[in-house]
């Protein structure tokens, strides 16, 4: 019964992990129609950001700053790259996303090297928060805990209490009117393109001394989020919620728990081939769960699309 | 000769999708001739072992661009129609028996079926919708198949592959398949087989209501056409050639891996389809030449080249959507008013400031990279066959210098080709 309270917190982070990314990439989508293939190395420029400034000044600054170069650097991105390519049409915006994707491990590459950097977390948050039956639970974990829920109730906020909240939501579905009531659009467009790779900035800065800040980072989580944007309805802020929670605890519970095929099998009445390596089913046999942990999602992704294209929560098909 | 462009090449948003030209008998009779004596121009190993590889990717590519540019449909997840087809094909190499009744020649017909099976079941739910939906789609059956492959370790064989060998078969008229060359003119005939019926299968009418339901879907549904069985017929055609495709991987390398199947192969002929240009039909398979050239030759010289061919592929997506063969076609109209020779002189007096330029900036990136990464005390790097001490101030001042005039002096000349380019683009005495 405590290992499945541990597992709960150790999906919970890995979920608002991904929700800290997913926000921002939903959001991007509903207003633009673009779905974001870079934004994940967004997430990574963050870490290494974060880790570049804390040489300097220690972690606390980084996390503040790190976000805001990223942010820039995104809103750079939509000024000067994806509005040009937007009047060729969507697939070439894609396609944009995903050359910048691989330009930014490149670039990352070349400034810090292939190798892991030693991001570390804090001295501050170096202790034990609490333990559940001898498993310890790391300080750090419960400060990502609250950093997520945190930024999640201040989008909330913003999005739904603020007029520069209302604006956005108003541009999402009629731009045109919008635009008409002399709000400039573009801008409004480029500051939540801004705003939502700074949120996978932040992501990136407070993951990257435990996830591990290397090159590859980026392509570790970059499908993971589509499918979490996709499963939970593309432009809904509560659906890539639930979405990256159930990812985050479908797959911590599949590795922690071994379930075997096997078992299941012999439970619907199959009876086991013997000698089982000598069998053709035998892959099928010997599956166990950690073994597909990482591709559950995908499966649900791809069954969610067949059977309900609008994801969970979402108002409209893909 | 150029008859029914469908769409209107000088409006940007349909650069990327120029419709689809004639292509007379002429040039398929060169390209063949050039297929047959290209080992007679090139005859060592290496050469032939690059040009096995170009002419795998090239069937690839063309099979891909049936999705991308003829159907508008962006996958993300191609390269396992084409592993999917190897896999098939390395198996049957290794039943016992299958080379008693056919040769190593038809091994690839077997590969296409095996990609086309696999595009029958994918595709049926997958083409439903084109755009965002179906790319996601194709994302998330790709991740799942390269996954599988370490699990499905009877079909994939794991993470060491499965290899067999293609000398076993009975000899087809004598040849064995010992050698590359013999094994040259088996890809190079598959090549030009597949690139005829391929570019056939684009003038029958289902093509070209693929083009159609591309450019206005809802247009085609009114005129009685299903667009989605528009769209799942293209793709199982195009899950057949990239099947074939991976017959030919099979039968050259002799073994398939996870890597075959995975993210990074599908993303490639993404890359490379899109450089060549998908708007023509044989613009994938300039791309293909030009980025197997790029791979070799640059990964020869430098650590970087994945970063050039990131910016090259960005530069290409932001300026030129109609990649190398849009770039080409540009120049159609120049070339039929005859005025194509007025472009050549303004042409070399801002290109080859820019080549200058272009290479004073990939010094600068790569003497940067040397004097961050190089390990200590290793201040000497060569470049462009000079070697010098990175860490002193002349060379930097050179190459800063040399880089600003070049440049400076392409940003004066470009004004000059603008003029050129509209001139030689304008019929006599009509404005444009």
């Amino acid at each position: 019964m405590e290992l499945v309270f541990v597992n709960l917190i150790d999906g919970l982070v890995t979920g608002l992990l991904l929700f800290m990314l997913s926000a921002g990439l939903t959001l991007i989508f509903s207003m633009m129609g673009v779905l974001n293939f870079a934004h994940a190395s967004f997430y990574m420029l963050g870490a290494y950001f974060g880790y570049q400034i804390s040489q300097y000044t220690g972690f606390w600054i980084g996390l503040v700053l790190a976000p805001l170069i990223v942010g820039v650097a995104g809103a750079g991105v939509e000024r000067y790259g994806l509005r040009r390519v937007h009047q060729y049409g969507h697939v070439p915006e894609l396609i944009f996303t995903f050359g910048l994707a691989l330009l930014i491990e490149e670039i990352v590459q070349f400034i810090w090297g292939k190798n892991q950097v030693s991001y570390g977390i804090p001295e501050v948050l170096q202790f034990t928060a609490f333990s559940i039956a001898g498993n310890s639970i790391p300080a750090y974990k419960v400060f990502m805990i609250f950093i997520s829920i945190g930024i999640f109730l201040g989008l909330l906020y913003v999005l739904t209490r603020t007029r520069i909240g209302m604006i956005i939501q108003a541009a999402l579905s009629y731009p045109k009117t919008v635009e008409a009531l002399g709000h400039n659009v573009p801008l409004v467009f480029m500051g939540v393109f801004g705003a939502g790779t700074a949120l996978a900035g932040v992501a990136g800065v407070i993951a990257g001394p435990v996830l591990g800040t290397f090159p590859g980072m980026a392509f570790v989580l970059g499908s993971i989020i589509f499918v979490t944007i996709v499963i939970g309805g593309l432009g809904s802020l509560w659906g890539a919620l639930i979405a990256s929670l159930l990812i985050g605890w479908i797959t911590t519970f599949a590795k922690s728990y071994n379930l075997e095929m096997a078992d299941l099998l012999t439970a619907i009445g199959f009876k086991k081939p013997e000698p089982i390596w000598d069998s053709a089913w035998r892959d099928l046999w010997t599956v166990t769960s950690p073994q597909i942990a990482d591709i559950l999602p995908y499966m649900l992704m791809v069954l969610i699309l067949i059977f309900r294209p609008r994801g969970l929560f979402g108002k409209r098909d893909v | 000769m150029t008859d029914d462009i469908t769409t209107d090449p000088s409006r940007p948003s349909e650069r990327m999708r120029a419709g689809s030209m004639v292509i007379g008998k002429l040039p398929w009779i060169v390209a063949g001739l050039f297929l047959v004596i290209l080992p007679v121009i090139f005859p060592s190993n290496s050469a032939i072992t690059i040009m096995n590889q170009m002419s795998i990717t090239m069937v690839f590519a063309l099979a891909y661009n049936m999705l991308l540019g003829q159907g508008g449909m962006l996958s993300f997840g191609h390269a396992v129609y084409m592993g999917v087809g190897g896999f098939a094909c390395v198996h049957l190499m290794n039943v016992a028996g299958f080379f008693d009744y056919l040769p190593l020649p038809f091994l690839p017909l077997f590969g296409g079926l095996g990609g086309m099976a696999l595009a029958i079941v994918v595709g049926s739910f997958s083409t439903r919708r084109a755009g965002t939906i179906f790319a996601m789609i194709s994302l998330g059956i790709g991740e799942l198949v390269a996954a599988c492959s370490v699990i499905i370790v009877v079909f994939f064989g794991g993470e060491e592959g499965v290899s067999a060998d293609r000398t076993v078969g009975m000899p087809f008229f004598g040849i064995e398949f010992l050698q590359q060359r013999e094994v040259y003119y088996l890809i190079a005939f598959w090549l030009m087989l597949s690139a005829i019926l391929m570019y056939l299968f684009s003038r029958t009418p289902m093509g070209r209501m693929a083009n159609a339901v591309r450019d206005n879907p809802e247009r085609a549904e009114f005129l009685g056409y299903s667009s989605r069985w528009v769209r799942f017929h293209s793709f199982v055609v195009s899950g057949f050639f990239a099947g074939v495709a991976g017959g030919l991987f099979a039968i050259n390398y002799e073994i398939l891996t996870e890597e075959n199947l995975n993210l990074t192969t599908s993303g490639t002929i993404l890359l490379v389809t899109f450089l060549g240009g998908v708007g023509h039909f044989f613009g994938p398979v300039i791309g293909t030449v030009v980025f197997t050239l790029v791979q070799t030759v640059l990964s020869l010289e430098t650590e970087l080249w994945g970063f050039y061919a990131g910016l090259l592929f960005l530069a290409t997506v932001m300026f030129f959507p109609g990649g190398i063969a849009g770039l080409i076609m540009m120049h159609a109209p120049a070339i039929r008013l005859g005025r194509a020779s007025r472009l050549i002189l303004p042409y070399l007096r801002c290109l080859a400031p820019a080549f200058i330029g272009i290479l004073g900036v990939a010094a600068l990136i790569e003497m940067v990279f040397h004097v961050r990464h190089a390990s200590v005390g290793d201040e000497e790097m060569s470049l462009y066959w000079m070697t010098f001490d990175s860490h002193a101030v002349a060379p930097w001042v050179v190459a800063i210098a040399v880089t600003a005039v070049a440049l400076a002096l392409t940003k004066r000349s470009a004004p000059a080709l603008r003029a050129a380019w509209h001139d030689a683009n304008t019929p006599e005495g009509g404005a444009a």
